[in-house]
């Protein structure tokens, strides 16, 4: 019996261990599930030191070492000691009497990527959108565009207007926030129609995997 | 019989006529292609006239690494000989240097940025204040031309992207909006806050688990902690944390990137702290489970099934898994609050949960429930700045009606 049938016996079986979770939880499916956490988390973990740790800090440490070492220059590839130090500030959690150091590292990493991202999505989430919205109200000739573009307009609108919270939702005001539920929820129901149908692949997907590969009954 | 004669005669000349017309028309049409067959080999074997005024310059709104060449097209693109396939691009760091080929671009274009990368060690990298020669090689098929060779040219950074000039103003006005409110809310004065049914709920879902004697089980979703969805979770878990500390309610928080583990502990850490219980702070309560998204999935449901927590929240970035976790929840019997930004997960949370908090209601729900001046500012500074997009979007709208093209230059941003 070859390695890949192997392969194939157990992916089927431990598929089916997950998918008697439909019935209830069991054995099988407790057995399937710590598996697969387990498998996960230590693939996680090599994962994250081939492709991190060992490229992005040790390489270019190794790096900057050796242009200090050959040409005598202080290379700035020794900037990314400022990460290890952070990283080794979050190992020190591990020791309770200075685990409070590793929140200098939490602070760095919530803080700087919380103010990039400001910038980044005032950009792609405000300035693009409201320009994307900017469309004309009357299309000479096309009707479905002059129609597109009023209900694009109008549901934006209410749209930001029920998601105002400083001011209650009363009198017109209300009104057009209720409109711009219906708007929401309209998109909600056709969002919600498309993910099913994209879950329905991922299903045919694990079907096709236990009939046709495993079981072979699908040519 | 004599009918029958002249009827042959008649097919026949026709047969005739038609041959006849076949043939001529089949010589024409032969001498014609030959002619233009002609044409085309005395225009191929002509090389195309060479582009003019080449000019390299630096390429604008970027970081030092990268260069602009412009020309005039070849008299032989779309006119002359009408042959130019293609513009090579070639560089070299001296005038009478070898040049290599740098890019590529079709008949009809004038312009290639020539974009290097910006590490030492990469073999595109393109240095700063280097100066370099570029000239532009026209090509037809198998037969080319090249230009002059343009003047020096380096490459240097800008401090300032001119392209993104909306965007600092945008940063600006939502800034000074969230300062004043921010100081106006210090000063004590009340700003209020329309009620969130799903952040209205957060207190009776705690209540039911103490009263029933079960934990509460808070899901920050798959995001890491640089995402806005999972910074706002964090205040709420603060507040929630300081609820369960009070009620000393066990809270179980499966975690799936470490970083998130780690603010998480600290940040319920601070909260029984606050409460005045740190005695009661369990950190084994919230650990790491897994990175990967449907063995995340696979642990936090068996936790469900088994545990049977009163109450779910689920707050946070959240994907395909948001129906997985929720259908769980909602099979265990657990009163389930959830919030997410991820626009194609709410449905699915809308359908399955108690109570949701759309989009921006996530934000929104964190200063709810602080209230503290910063987050009570910042948000009500929101919402005048939501009030300033929505009168751009009206004067917008009235401008692209009546073709007023400078209004939507206001919002022109440099990707």
């Amino acid at each position: 019996m070859s390695g890949e049938v192997v392969g194939l016996w157990i992916g089927g079986i431990l598929t089916l261990g997950i998918f008697s979770f439909i019935y209830k939880d069991n054995p099988f499916y407790k057995f399937s599930e710590a598996l697969f956490v387990g498998v996960s988390a230590g693939y996680w973990f090599v994962v994250t030191f081939w492709q991190y740790f060992l490229p992005k800090l040790i390489d270019n440490l190794v790096l900057a070492y050796t242009v200090l070492t050959v040409e005598g220059k202080i290379d700035y590839h020794w900037v990314y000691l400022l990460g290890g130090g952070l990283g080794i500030l979050m190992l020190l959690r591990l020791f309770p009497s200075v685990g409070w150091l590793s929140r200098w590292s939490l602070a760095f990493i919530v803080g700087t990527t919380a103010g990039l991202q400001f910038t980044r999505y005032l950009e792609s989430n405000g300035i693009i959108q409201v320009k994307g919205t900017i469309l004309s109200l009357f299309v000479w000739g096309d009707l479905n565009s002059t129609i597109g573009n009023i209900v694009i307009v109008v549901g934006t609108f209410c749209g930001l207007i029920y998601f105002f919270f400083s001011k209650e939702h009363k009198g017109a005001f209300g009104g057009a926030a209720r409109v711009g539920v219906w708007f929401l929820m309209i998109t909600f129901g056709a969002l919600f129609g498309y993910t099913v149908m994209s879950r329905m692949s991922l299903l045919i997907g694990r079907m096709d995997f236990l009939f046709g590969n495993w079981l072979g009954l699908i040519k | 019989m004599k009918d029958k004669d002249s009827h042959w005669t008649r097919v026949l000349s026709l047969f005739l006529f038609v041959f006849v017309s076949l043939f001529l028309g089949m010589q024409t049409c032969l001498a014609q292609e030959a002619e233009q067959a002609e044409a085309l080999q005395d225009s191929l074997a002509q090389p195309p006239a060479p582009p003019t005024n080449v000019v390299a310059k630096d390429a604008p709104n970027d970081n030092g690494h990268a260069l602009l060449v412009i020309w005039t097209l070849s008299a032989d693109d779309g006119a002359g000989q009408n042959n130019v396939v293609s513009y090579q691009i070639l560089r070299s760091d001296s005038p009478d240097g070898e040049f290599e080929v740098r890019g590529l671009v079709p008949a009809g274009e004038n312009t290639y940025k020539d974009k290097g990368a910006k590490e030492k060690e990469d073999a595109n990298y393109l240095p700063p204040h280097k100066d370099f020669y570029y000239k532009v090689r026209v090509r037809s098929d198998g037969i080319f031309s090249d230009s002059e060779v343009s003047l020096p040219a380096h490459a240097y950074g800008q401090w300032y992207h001119t392209g993104k000039t909306a965007v600092l103003l945008a940063v600006l006005i939502f800034s000074t909006f969230a300062l004043v409110f921010i100081t106006v809310a210090r000063k004590g004065k009340k700003l209020y806050i329309r009620p969130l049914a799903g952040i209205e709920a957060v207190d009776e879902a705690i209540g039911r688990a103490t009263e029933m004697g079960k934990p509460i089980l808070y899901i920050l979703g798959l995001g890491s902690a640089d995402m806005i969805a999972t910074i706002a979770s964090f205040t709420i878990l603060s507040r929630v944390a300081k609820k369960t500390a009070e009620y000393q309610t066990p809270i179980l928080i499966p975690c799936c990137d470490p970083i998130v583990m780690a603010v998480a502990q600290e940040t319920v850490r601070a909260a029984y702290l606050e409460a005045g219980r740190p005695d009661d702070y369990k950190q084994e309560n919230i650990y790491y489970l897994t990175s990967m998204q449907f063995a995340y999935v696979a642990g936090v449901n068996g936790i469900m099934i088994r545990e049977k927590p009163a109450t779910n929240f689920y707050l946070g970035k959240f994907y395909a898994e948001s129906l997985l976790l929720a259908e769980t929840g909602s099979l265990a019997g657990s009163i389930q609050i959830s919030g997410t930004d991820e626009i194609a997960q709410i449905p699915f949370f809308v359908a399955a949960t108690d109570y949701t908090l759309i989009g921006e209601e996530l934000y929104a729900a964190s200063a709810y429930l602080g209230r503290e001046p910063v987050l009570l500012g910042t948000l009500k500074g929101q919402d005048w700045a939501k009030a300033l997009v929505m009168i751009f979007l009206i004067l917008g709208a009235l401008a692209a009606t009546f073709h007023f093209q400078f209004f939507l230059n206001l919002f022109k941003v440099q990707l």
